[in-house]
């Protein structure tokens, strides 16, 4: 049997991909402050549930990263690749770490967010780009 | 509130069995568990049972009747599903229902079939217990997500490979007597070292294997043991779950494990005793960092403390306080669904005396960590010799 649920869109997901991708990237914030990413009804820091959009900062900071050197299902044939969890004033958003050697990756470097393609699939996909 | 004793566990041999049905698995360990509580069939009340991948793994939805069938079971059943910690909630549950006195004799444990598919399609499988917006669709593999959350440790508190290597090499060493243990080959810690990078900066050395198993045990209520003449001379003494974001990224430092930090907090006022009174421990090394982690969650070590625990030998079969003498998840081998169950059999056996390692145990008090995804979830137990 072959899934074919990539056709669907994932709502909230797929509009938060559109928005990085024009460069309107945003998360979603509530009252207090608390920062998440969507699809989301409620704040997962205190309940709250009138969240609003804010603009996602234009450079983030590398957290953690690994070079994959055994990938899985769309990523098998792309090893090694890099994977990075980066920070955006609050906002932490994980994504490949393309525009860079592997061995250039480090904690604390600066990165924006975009969306890119995997050429395996075609699918979208988060991406961090060297700054 | 009824205590709650072990009548009986029961593992099958862990490694590679691709051809082995899961039904057949659970229906081995299940056995063995009922033949040493002595129990008759007919008394057992409910099976608790875990499992994780078996939907992709065995196409095999709905496995809980399938395995009360499997084991002789006439009774309720139920799945529970959550990552490498199903095993872990089963035995919760199970004995949750003891103690509220809604049972008196259950049956919980777990089963993972995994080398029946290619290890491309395993390391998939296995992949769907992370976030699958925010973290698999950006390549996230689960040495990958390990790994992040290693090179984020050595960046907050130091260490490195090598201080993960003696964690394997300690591990490996202690499952070469255990009969069930998929790895019973001792290795160096050159060899760790010198093994391919998986997921830099974990290597193969760093990752458990993909393992065939399962385990069960037999829980009672202490009066049913009493009045039915069960020998079950260890309790659960003290059980404890705790919870976190699903994505590593929305976690506050990927470094720590605060589900674990919670479900001992649980476990340990539960029981009514202290981290000074346990004198071995199971944790959850699905990668070597994990033990670290664990070790740290759990409240042993202070946060950066755990990396060099190993290395300095405080974690060895002879060390102070003895870890995953049953080889762990990382030589014994990890069912992903049966692990949970696995360790709280190791744990009784250990208690005992009946286990090849038993001697390395100096004292009554026992704790099993489990962990799911990157501890997303965590299940606690603390298990005590009381007669």
């Amino acid at each position: 049997m072959t899934w074919t649920d990539e056709e669907i869109r994932d709502d909230g997901f797929d509009d938060w991909l559109d928005a990085v991708a024009a460069d309107e990237g945003y998360h979603l914030e509530c009252p207090d402050g608390h920062a998440s990413l969507p699809p989301r009804l409620v704040c997962p820091d205190c309940g709250a549930t009138d969240l609003s959009e804010a603009p996602l900062a234009d450079a983030g900071e590398v957290v953690t990263h690994t070079t994959v050197h055994v990938g899985t299902g769309a990523f098998d044939d792309q090893t090694p690749y890099v994977v990075a969890i980066a920070e955006f004033d609050g906002v932490r958003i994980t994504g490949l770490v393309r525009g860079v050697d592997p061995d250039d990756v480090d904690v604390g470097a600066p990165v924006e967010v975009t969306v890119g393609e995997n050429p395996a699939t075609g699918d979208r996909v988060v991406v961090h780009r060297a700054r | 509130m009824s205590r709650v004793r072990v009548a009986g566990v029961g593992l099958t041999e862990f490694g590679r069995a691709p051809e082995r049905t899961g039904r057949e698995l659970f229906a081995e360990a299940s056995a063995r568990a009922l033949d040493d509580a002595g129990v008759d069939r007919e008394a057992v009340s409910a099976l608790h049972y875990g499992n994780f991948m078996g939907a992709l793994g065995e196409r095999q939805g709905h496995q809980a009747p399938l395995m009360a069938e499997a084991a002789g079971l006439r009774c309720p059943a139920t799945r529970y599903e959550l990552a490498c910690a199903s095993a872990g909630a089963a035995v919760r549950g199970a004995v949750q229902s003891v103690r509220g006195g809604e049972a008196d004799v259950v049956v919980a444990g777990g089963m993972e079939r995994m080398t029946n598919r290619t290890i491309e399609e395993t390391t998939e499988a296995l992949a769907i217990a992370a976030d699958e917006l925010f973290e698999v669709r950006a390549g996230v593999t689960f040495p990958g997500a390990y790994a992040l959350m290693a090179r984020s440790y050595f960046e907050r508190f130091g260490g490195g490979p090598a201080d993960l290597a003696h964690v394997a090499v300690k591990n490996h060493a202690n499952a070469v007597p255990n009969e069930y243990a998929q790895y019973r080959e001792e290795i160096a810690v050159d060899d760790a070292l010198d093994a391919p990078t998986i997921a830099d900066p974990l290597g193969l050395y760093d990752s458990c294997p993909v393992t065939d198993g399962a385990s069960a045990v037999v829980l009672v209520s202490e009066s049913y043991a009493e009045e039915n003449d069960v020998d079950a001379s260890v309790a659960v003494v003290g059980s404890g779950q705790g919870g976190d974001r699903l994505a590593l990224q929305d976690r506050a430092s990927p470094a720590r494990t605060p589900a674990t930090d919670d479900a001992a907090a649980e476990a340990f006022a539960d029981a009514g005793c202290s981290r000074e009174d346990v004198c071995a421990v199971e944790v959850h090394d699905c990668f070597t960092i994990a033990e670290v982690c664990a070790l740290e969650g759990l409240g042993f070590y202070d946060p950066g403390e755990g990396i060099g625990a190993a290395r300095r030998g405080e974690t060895t079969a002879d060390g102070g306080l003895p870890v995953n003498l049953s080889g762990g998840l990382k030589a014994k081998g990890h069912p992903v669904g049966a692990t949970g169950g696995s360790q709280v059999a190791e744990m009784t056996r250990l208690l005992r005396g009946d286990h090849p390692n038993s001697d390395a145990v100096d004292g009554t008090v026992g704790l099993t960590h489990n962990a799911g995804g990157t501890v997303a979830s965590a299940v606690v137990h603390l298990l005590e010799v009381v007669e």
